[in-house]
């Protein structure tokens, strides 16, 4: 036999592995052909590697070929092999031919790359430590394997794009590529080149067409149901039966809230939202919302929890914006702070405090780091060369200066962006450049100005190194965050400019420096610490602490530079043991609609507005989470919004919890507003473990702080109830005999004590909600506050629950439609019906070929305005008139005419 | 067609009486068994496959080396190329590739009927059922494969019978 291999083919190194992982290749001949040779004659387009058999037959399929090696060996696949192969040909290799073409064609880097990849990674990764096998198919090395590993080196031999959390990955990856036969097809393949070693064959291929409508969606990924042991149910049973007694003491509530010794002290701090813009749903769910849902979820079990937060007030934007409305700085700030607490009050966020970055603690702990700083010779002095403005008397910083644009020529470009051409400017670039405070017409002068410069290099840079070295393994950084990190150490550090020619800001507290103050970023994220000052005098304990504090802090993504890289450099290089970050959480972005949300153009819900829609601020709540964009961008839709609270909400959820008939109305109706006795039978045991299965899973997820996923728990939870009840139909039992009316008893106790667990774990998301469930239940009051990781019967035969009522409403689609309209996006579709004309013709060849002459132009028209992003209801106007000359052209050649669809297409 | 509804036709062709539930996953509906004892499958030529074994007849794998890799290289065609692509261009591409290579066989592997012609008929059904006259001819290997494949005995079933008599008008005068 033959095979036909190409230089940087891809396909060639599982090939090879798995030809001298099955059997030696004395009877193998290889002949290299071009990427763009032909050789299997039937195939119309190139493929390689390609195995030509005795007998004639062509092989054309990477994982025929080496399926085609193992059994020659004798070792014939089980399903669970071909499950992992069926799996790679659909899902892996269009991930990864798209990331390879990207990175060895387009050369992108990073995100751009692994974004692609990384839910198959994820996948594998999970599966291999959810069975707890070295191997993809169990104990023991399968094909599988050869073709994963195959598949998956190229990209993974660079360490950048083995995602560090990925553990079980990365040891099976390592396993399998010191293995002999995989050694030698990588270093045949790739020449010790890397990844590019692809390139002569990559460049020959066309574009792989990303998977279309997978970049953003909002649905998690399916869980299958795990089977059940014997022991695990028992252990389910014995943990219920224990009920409130294993309830430890409720911790006594602290204020101010201290470190304590041995106990677990968790710090949360989302990212300080700036002062002077009203936060929209994407700003809330990145940081505030997220670290709420984590913060009350480490209160549920019982963590010493701190819980801060607060407005960035200094910088340009301040000042410029007091100018506008007239006031003083300090005025638009405590204007601002109030609308913020207002919105997250509104949003029921749980800080223990919520402070701002103007006050003198700020000043008096960010000149401690600064004077830290400077004496251990980590500031560098050097002058910039900048604008001055005489009459002012200052120095003017990027946004206080206003020109003509070089570059179009504009008049009003600003000293840092052209608002007509959009390209990015240098003051000093600027034609006739104005002093934008005083618009005075004097001219400006350059002058040379003084700033300090935070000198990340040398030392400070191997010391961040080492301290991401002990704190990035095993801890819950989310991957976004790894990857930005790392890739700012890779590009290497450059001093960084921490001084400013404002007034807004903390004073530098050195001579010659008296008209600068400190640059936001060097001093913002110093306001975690100047708000928990302002919170209590023993502050220290929490931030100079950092055996004992584990610190989790919140962030959209854009902001992990300042938080992993530019803070823990000041901190380190001040040498006063600083509490730095264990967990950093970034989330991706939140679009809105179609679009990206936008203040000036008024798209998208403000924080404001979110109160004025008349929906409850907890399904405002449950909507975020529930696409919290975790791992992927994500999309905030109003349709979407109505459907998951009709459905999730509504009809699970709310349906099995006490709409009627259901588990908190039974109790009521049926049995007088007491528990009823319960009977477990051997399904209602299974149930119990398979509820203290998810649970187990919630409080996994949530320790990693995959708040999303958790989520979906909480309803897998309540669907197994609503499943629960359906099948044993308690309504029609409580008529029955006397064995059928215990029967509904155990039913309903059992629904009953589920619907107060859900309470329990619904507490971090909806807390407005769980606070009214638990008080139709009437919960005991530490059942309310705990959550262990065994489901336990917190309302036991007898206990007295109190009235009922349902807890969601139905949201309507014209009340979602109008609400749409009111804040732009995306626009109603309404796309006017083609009339549809039915000709009965016999046509001819001549007619045929003119029809199709006619499709193919209008093709082009359409194609054309596509690419040119034309307008919508143009686009689809052309698109009409293509469909309809398509179904003239299908009547011509006498095709059958279209059956509705579904019906014949079965 | 639907995954599921695909896969409890194969189940009645292989004769297996106690038909499976199946649910999907995903987007592209996938989809998954859960078996009796043990963990559940995903995707349809897996299950398919396990489904083959589980009537015992296991020669609809394949039954050398040479065929079973066959047998699963088109049934990865089937999930990868016929499902992954159906712009109408692609179609032609992939119909004219099959003509080609089905002009010396009467089945997939050849001379014996498997899985993969099974599958393949499946998948390609929505697809042939649209063709005109004049492309059924221009297809002819894959019509007559096709045609051959829906009269084999508990294939078809209630799917469609595709006609593929050639009318007066196209004798065999060329």
């Amino acid at each position: 036999m033959r095979l036909f291999v190409s230089e940087g083919a891809p396909g060639c190194l599982p090939v090879l592995a798995a030809a001298g992982r099955a059997r030696g290749r004395a009877e193998l001949l290889i002949s290299t052909v071009g990427p763009e040779d032909c050789v299997v004659p039937f195939l119309t387009r190139p493929k390689v590697p390609v195995l030509q058999l005795d007998s004639g037959n062509y092989l054309f399929s990477t994982s025929a070929i080496c399926r085609y090696f193992f059994l020659l060996s004798g070792w014939e696949q089980d399903d669970l092999t071909n499950q992992w192969l069926e799996w790679e040909a659909t899902e892996l290799q269009p991930a990864l031919s798209a990331a390879l073409y990207y990175l060895v064609v387009q050369g992108k880097k990073g995100e751009d790359v692994l974004g692609s990849v990384r839910r198959a990674l994820t996948h594998i990764d999970h599966s291999l430590s959810r069975q707890n096998c070295p191997f993809l198919a169990g104990e023991t090395e399968s094909l599988a394997d050869i073709v994963l590993w195959g598949a998956l080196y190229p990209l993974l031999q660079d360490p950048a794009y083995l995602p560090e959390e990925l553990s079980a990955l990365h040891s099976w990856f390592q396993t399998l590529s010191t293995q002999e036969p995989c050694q030698r097809a990588a270093e045949t393949v790739l020449k010790q080149q890397g990844v590019l070693a692809l390139q002569p064959y990559l460049q020959k291929q066309p574009q792989p067409s990303p998977a279309e409508g997978r970049a953003v969606t909002n649905e998690p990924e399916e869980e299958e149901l795990a089977t059940l042991s014997e022991e695990e149910i028992a252990m389910a049973v014995t943990a219920w039966e224990k009920g409130l007694e294993s309830l430890p003491p409720l911790r006594p509530q602290q204020n101010p809230v201290l470190p304590v010794t041995g106990e677990r002290n968790v710090l949360i701090t989302s990212a300080l939202p700036y002062v002077n813009n009203v936060p929209h749903l994407g700003n809330i769910i990145g940081c505030v919302l997220s670290a709420d849902v984590f913060a009350r979820y480490s209160r549920l079990r019982q963590w010493n929890t701190l819980y801060l937060c607060g407005t960035d007030e200094y910088g340009t934007a301040t000042e410029t914006k007091a100018m506008e409305e007239g006031l003083t700085p300090q005025e638009i700030c405590d204007k601002y702070h109030i609308i913020h607490a207002d919105i997250y009050r509104w949003f029921n966020i749980s800080f223990d405090t919520f402070g701002r970055t103007t006050t003198p603690q700020q000043t008096k702990i960010t000149q401690d780091i600064f004077q830290r700083l400077l004496t251990r010779g980590f500031v560098l002095q050097d002058t910039v060369e900048q604008l001055r403005c005489e009459h002012c008397a200052r120095f003017l910083a990027d946004r206080f200066v206003e020109g003509v644009c070089p570059f179009c020529g504009y008049e009003e470009a600003r000293g840092d962006q052209c608002d007509k051409c959009g390209k990015l400017i240098n003051a000093v670039e600027l034609k006739r450049p104005q002093c934008n405070l005083c618009l005075s017409v004097c001219p400006l002068y350059l002058s040379f100005s003084l700033h300090l410069f935070l000198n990340l290099l040398s030392q400070l840079e191997k010391r961040l190194e080492e301290w991401l070295g002990r704190t990035l393994p095993g801890s819950d950084w989310t991957p976004n965050a790894r990857f930005i990190t790392r890739s700012w150490l890779r590009d290497g550090l450059k001093p960084r400019c921490i001084t400013r020619d404002l007034k807004w800001g903390t004073p530098v507290p050195l001579e010659g420096f008296e008209d600068k103050v400190f640059y936001v970023w060097f001093d913002a994220t110093i306001g975690y610490l100047s708000i928990t000052a302002n919170y209590t005098d023993q502050w220290e304990r929490w931030w100079k602490n950092p055996e004992q504090v584990d610190l989790y802090q919140f962030m959209a993504k854009d902001n992990v530079p300042f938080h992993g890289i530019v803070f823990p450099c000041s901190a380190l290089g001040a040498e006063d043991n600083y509490t730095l970050v264990s967990h950093l959480i970034a989330t991706e972005y939140l679009n809105y609609e179609d679009g990206k949300f936008s203040k000036s153009r008024g798209v998208g819900v403000f924080g404001d507005m979110a109160q004025d829609t008349g929906i409850p601020a907890d399904i405002w709540r449950f909507y975020l989470l529930y696409i919290r964009p975790e791992g992927q961008d994500s999309a905030f839709s109003w349709t979407d919004l109505l459907l998951k609270n009709n459905s999730e909400l509504l009809n699970n959820l709310g349906n099995f919890i006490n709409s009627q008939p259901r588990a908190g109305m039974f109790v009521s109706k049926f049995f007088g507003g007491y528990v009823p006795e319960m009977v477990l039978t051997p399904d209602d045991q299974r149930l119990l473990a398979h509820v203290t299965l998810e649970l187990q899973h919630y409080h996994q997820l949530l320790e990693k702080v995959r708040i999303r996923d958790a989520l979906r728990s909480i309803l897998t939870i309540s669907r197994h109830g609503n499943q629960y009840i359906q099948v044993n139909e308690p309504w029609k039992r409580i008529k029955g005999s006397e064995a059928d009316r215990q029967r509904a008893g155990t039913v309903t106790g059992l629904a009953v004590n589920i619907a107060a667990l859900l309470s329990v774990m619904l507490q971090p998301y909806m807390p407005t909600v769980s606070a009214t469930i638990q008080a139709q239940l009437q919960l005991p009051p530490p059942a309310c506050s705990i959550l262990l990781t065994n489901f336990l019967c917190t309302l036991p035969a007898g206990h007295q629950i109190g009235t009922v009522s349902p807890l969601f409403q139905k949201l309507e689609n014209d009340q979602i439609e109008s609400l749409r309209q009111r804040f732009g996006g995306g626009q109603a579709k309404t796309s006017p019906k083609p009339a549809v004309i039915e000709t009965v013709t016999t046509a001819g060849p001549q007619q045929i070929q003119a029809l199709m002459d006619e499709v193919t132009k209008q093709g082009n028209i359409v194609r054309e305005l596509k690419a040119q992003k034309a307008d919508k209801n143009h686009v689809a106007a052309e698109v009409v008139k293509l469909l309809d000359l398509k179904k003239q052209l299908a009547v011509a050649e006498g095709k059958p005419p279209e059956a509705p669809k579904g019906k014949k297409k079965k | 067609m639907a995954a599921a509804a695909e896969l409890s036709l194969l189940e009645k062709s292989l004769g297996l009486s106690k038909g499976n539930k199946y649910s999907a996953q995903g987007e592209r509906q996938i989809p998954v068994l859960q078996t009796n004892n043990g963990p559940s499958l995903t995707g349809l030529t897996t299950i398919a496959a396990h489904l083959v074994k589980q009537a015992n007849k296991e020669y609809l794998l394949g039954s050398t080396a040479e065929e079973k890799a066959i047998v699963q290289q088109w049934l990865e065609y089937r999930v990868t190329q016929i499902d992954g692509h159906s712009s109408k261009k692609d179609i032609h591409t992939l119909l004219k590739d099959l003509n080609s290579y089905l002009e010396d066989k009467v089945y997939l592997t050849g001379y014996n009927f498997t899985l993969a012609d099974i599958l393949l008929y499946y998948g390609l059904h929505r697809f042939i059922v649209d063709l005109t006259v004049q492309e059924k001819e221009k297809y002819l290997n894959v019509s007559r494969w096709f045609c051959h494949i829906q009269h084999y005995p508990g294939i078809r079933q209630h799917l469609s019978s595709v006609v593929f008599i050639k009318n007066r008008l196209y004798t065999n005068s060329h």
